[in-house]
């Protein structure tokens, strides 16, 4: 090939397609240079998903071309992008956990690489050079998160690699992990590897990337080089309308202590799973309370524990209580009528049964707010009921018999928060509870979290969204590997001291919680 | 209990726990791909009476024994063709795989009942056959129970050791992973459920030619079920396979043996003993959860379509 300019090592035009129902990728262009780290941002539902998978050969564009070193070729499948060098890093990784780290590699790299025994060699090679040491023997299950996106990455790094696609990489990550992946990727580029960077957090974009696309709704929304642009312009490439999102909330110090964990160890059966040890922590009235972490630390297992999902024998029924009443022992049903509620991580089959109604989905929870007589239901109580939660908290849809798997992610989270809070909770335990939802539903859930704190009830949040914990939490904390990090005023500490709490640098929990000082700390900053 | 009579039982219980082995050896990889084949005994029927007309008519014993692996693959790829094609409920499709061998089998069979066949013969090795105790057990047998020696040999190699049995896990385990990687999920479950066909067939060959040379309904009595179970309790480990079933191929002649020497058990109570003792001791040696989980596998039973 003899043209002038460098040939751009991929280049997208006028890829579309349409699902039914919706057009995911509506007539987008992208150029990617060699040795080039290409952003691509947008929300969830913004297509680039989809956009990834053309990419990578896992389905097929319905019309548009991919130009890959100059000559456009079709992508039939995987097999065909990982031959032409092309690698990508799953958001849900890829891996067998019940195999090791070599076999999980030979499985990808074809028969002609070798057994994985005589991959190891270079195996470790690959992996120390790029600063991600592994152990190729070790079986994936018992690995971290942040050690299973090693196995994922060093698996592409192990061909020829031109194109390295990575979606979403630091959701799951320490914020001192993902800067330990830049450097790597940093490294990449300058020998020459283009990188595609999916994600939708704005600032590792700005610090990482040297070019983006913007996605907003299938369609291409703008390129731009993220250096040069602020968060705002940038999230108006992304959602279109900017306002009311950047919002900063007042932090306030709590009233009385709501919940109190106290000295709360619990073995997990499932040898996958994660136990909990010495867990102390207390929810006061009157204040939000976030809890950081990666997934798998012990959040699935704490959540199941407050909601009564899981129970304490009675021999320990102290180790949770509620406004001082001994819960940890009490099934959900008794939990709530003591002025708990609950919304899960998951929304569809957790928060609500998919195949239901909304109305039939509000009574599920909120049976207790008088929509019984004599057990039967009050029909029209429950209706009235459901219609207030979709009015007062926006929900769109087109009415209370809409079956729940109907909604978007966003309005269903909203219909399930509203219907919690609705139900007017001393105690509100919340997961994740704007994971996967556009940014304008995350704000209504803010506001809604806020305003239901300042009406003086006691909220706990789980959430593994660092931005969002720091903008809506009055205290702050962080799981790892089952334990608690102590608990401190959000306003007098930085996402990096987060970090290393997420990583499980922190002191153990001193026996005795004292009770005064992190309120009393509270209330000096505020 | 002298050394000659436990030479005895430890001969007489290959014999009984081989048509268990063979079948479960091929639901053992069957279910590692992640496919539940509950049809396992209508399989065995299957094979078990188009291997004895075959033989009988062609007086071929090992025509009669090509023809029994051809048979429960054939039923294998109806399984497969409903299951993995049209993606229907596995549990149902095994069900009915069962009821549909046992119906087809009595029929076609029906002439075939109470006729004499010479069956495969002991084929005793010299010398090594008469090493004491383990002599006979190892080195008296027919030429299938040789067969199914190579063919446990074979199945662990692949599992424990070859790029195959990687795939066949990676496939049970997470099909999308699998996929995406470009594994060929489907394919490699068909294949891996025509396998459990083949080697069903050959179970049921091996009781109408070699175990008991003749035909009679329901002549598996349900070890296409024992089987199943077996796989299960011994946790998808190929080792453990073959401790159950010659442990229930044990038990199974423990019962014959004691009566012999004159115990007065009720012998309805015996003959439940080789089901109770499998279970118990797989059930025993399945304890440790972590060892279970990275040997189950995962998706099993669960449909998958590529591109989800």
């Amino acid at each position: 090939m003899s043209s002038s300019p460098p040939v751009p090592r991929l280049q997208l035009q006028g890829i579309t397609k349409r699902y039914p129902g919706c057009l995911a990728n509506d007539r987008i262009d992208l150029s990617i240079e060699p040795g080039e780290i290409h952003a691509l941002l947008g929300e969830n539902g913004a297509g680039k998903s989809t956009l990834m998978k053309i990419i990578y050969g896992v389905t097929q564009p319905d019309s548009g071309s991919i130009v890959w070193h100059g000559e456009p070729l079709k992508m039939r499948d995987p097999a065909m992008a990982r031959q032409l060098g092309i690698g990508m890093v799953f958001q849900h990784f890829s891996l067998f956990e019940t195999l090791t780290v070599a076999e999980n590699i030979a499985l990808a790299m074809g028969s002609e690489a070798g057994t994985p025994k005589q991959l190891e060699p270079r195996i470790r090679e690959v992996s120390q050079r790029y600063g991600m040491p592994l152990e190729p023997q070790r079986l994936v299950h018992s690995l971290s998160i942040g050690e299973r996106q090693r196995v994922e990455i060093v698996r592409c790094l192990m061909q020829d690699i031109k194109l390295l696609i990575l979606d979403e990489p630091t959701s799951v990550l320490t914020p001192q992990e993902a800067d330990e992946l830049f450097a790597t990727l940093r490294r990449l580029a300058a020998e020459g590897c283009s990188i595609l960077f999916i994600s939708h957090k704005l600032g590792e974009v700005r610090a990482l990337c040297q070019s983006a696309t913007v996605l907003r709704g299938g369609r291409v929304s703008g390129h731009c080089v993220p250096a040069d642009c602020s968060d705002l312009e940038l999230a108006k490439l992304m959602v279109g309308d900017a306002e009311g999102l950047e919002s900063s909330y007042p932090k306030v110090s709590g009233g009385r202590v709501r919940l109190r964990v106290d000295d709360l160890n619990w073995h997990n059966i499932d040898p996958f799973g994660t136990s909990l040890t010495s867990l102390r922590l207390e929810v006061r009235s009157g204040e939000i309370v976030g809890i950081a972490g990666v997934a798998g630390n012990g959040q699935d297992e704490l959540l199941a524990l407050l909601s009564g999902e899981v129970r304490l024998p009675r021999g320990e029924r102290e180790r949770i209580s509620l406004d001082d009443h001994p819960i940890a022992n009490l099934y959900p049903d008794a939990r709530r009528s003591r002025g708990l509620a609950f919304v899960p991580a998951e929304r569809l089959g957790h928060g609500a049964v998919p195949d239901m109604s909304l109305s039939d989905n509000a009574l599920l929870t909120a049976f207790q707010q008088g929509l019984l007589s004599k057990g039967l239901i009050k029909r029209a109580k429950v209706l009235a009921f459901a219609e207030e939660i979709i009015q007062r908290f926006a929900v769109k849809t087109p009415n209370a018999q809409a079956p729940a798997r109907s909604l978007s992610g966003g309005n269903l989270q909203k219909f399930i928060l509203g219907r919690e809070i609705m139900q007017q909770p001393k105690l509100l335990v919340a997961a994740h509870p704007t994971w996967g939802v556009d940014v304008g539903a995350a704000a209504a859930i803010h506001r809604a979290l806020i305003a239901l704190r300042d009406a003086g009830a006691a909220i706990l949040v789980i959430s593994e969204d660092l931005d969002e914990l720091f903008q809506i939490s009055d205290r702050i904390g962080a799981l790892s590997g089952g334990t608690l990090s102590p608990l401190a005023a959000t306003a007098s500490t930085t996402p990096a001291d987060v970090g290393r709490w997420m990583a499980g640098q922190f002191a153990p929990q001193a026996p005795h919680l004292c009770t005064g000082s992190s309120a009393s700390s509270a209330a000096t900053l505020s | 209990m002298d050394l000659d009579l436990l030479s005895n039982i430890l001969f007489a219980m290959a014999r009984t726990g081989t048509p268990l082995l063979l079948v479960a050896l091929g639901e053992l990889i069957c279910e590692k791909s992640g496919v539940l084949n509950l049809g396992q005994e209508g399989m065995m029927l299957f094979g078990a009476v188009v291997g004895f007309i075959v033989a009988f008519s062609t007086g071929s014993l090992w025509l009669g024994v090509l023809l029994a692996i051809a048979a429960g693959m054939l039923l294998s790829l109806l399984f497969a063709a409903v299951a993995l094609g049209f993606n229907a409920n596995q549990v149902a499709t095994g069900l009915a795989l069962t009821i549909f061998g046992v119906g087809l089998s009595s029929f076609i069979g029906a002439a075939w009942v109470g006729k004499p066949l010479a069956g495969f013969e002991p084929l005793a090795i010299p010398l090594l056959s008469e090493i004491p105790l383990i002599g006979r057990m190892l080195f008296a047998q027919d030429a299938l129970i040789y067969l199914s020696f190579a063919l446990f040999v074979l199945v662990a190699w692949v599992l424990l050791k070859s790029r195959i049995g990687l795939i066949i896990q990676a496939v049970g385990e997470n099909p999308d992973a699998a996929s995406a990687m470009g594994l060929p999920v489907l394919r490699v479950r068909t294949l891996a459920v025509m396998f459990g066909g083949a080697m069903a067939g050959l179970a049921g060959g091996y009781l109408s030619l070699a175990y008991t040379p003749m035909w009679a309904e329901n002549m598996t009595a349900g070890r296409g079920w024992i089987a199943l179970a077996l796989v299960v309790f011994a946790s998808w480990r190929v080792f453990r396979v073959l401790l159950g079933a010659y442990l229930f191929g044990l038990a199974s002649i423990i019962h014959l043996v004691a009566q012999g020497v004159g115990l007065s058990v009720p012998s309805n109570l015996l003959a439940m003993l080789p089901y109770v003792a499998t279970i118990v001791v797989l059930v025993l040696l399945s304890r440790d959860a972590i060892k279970t989980r990275l040997f189950a596998p995962v998706s099993l039973g669960k449909p998958w379509q590529p591109g989800h």
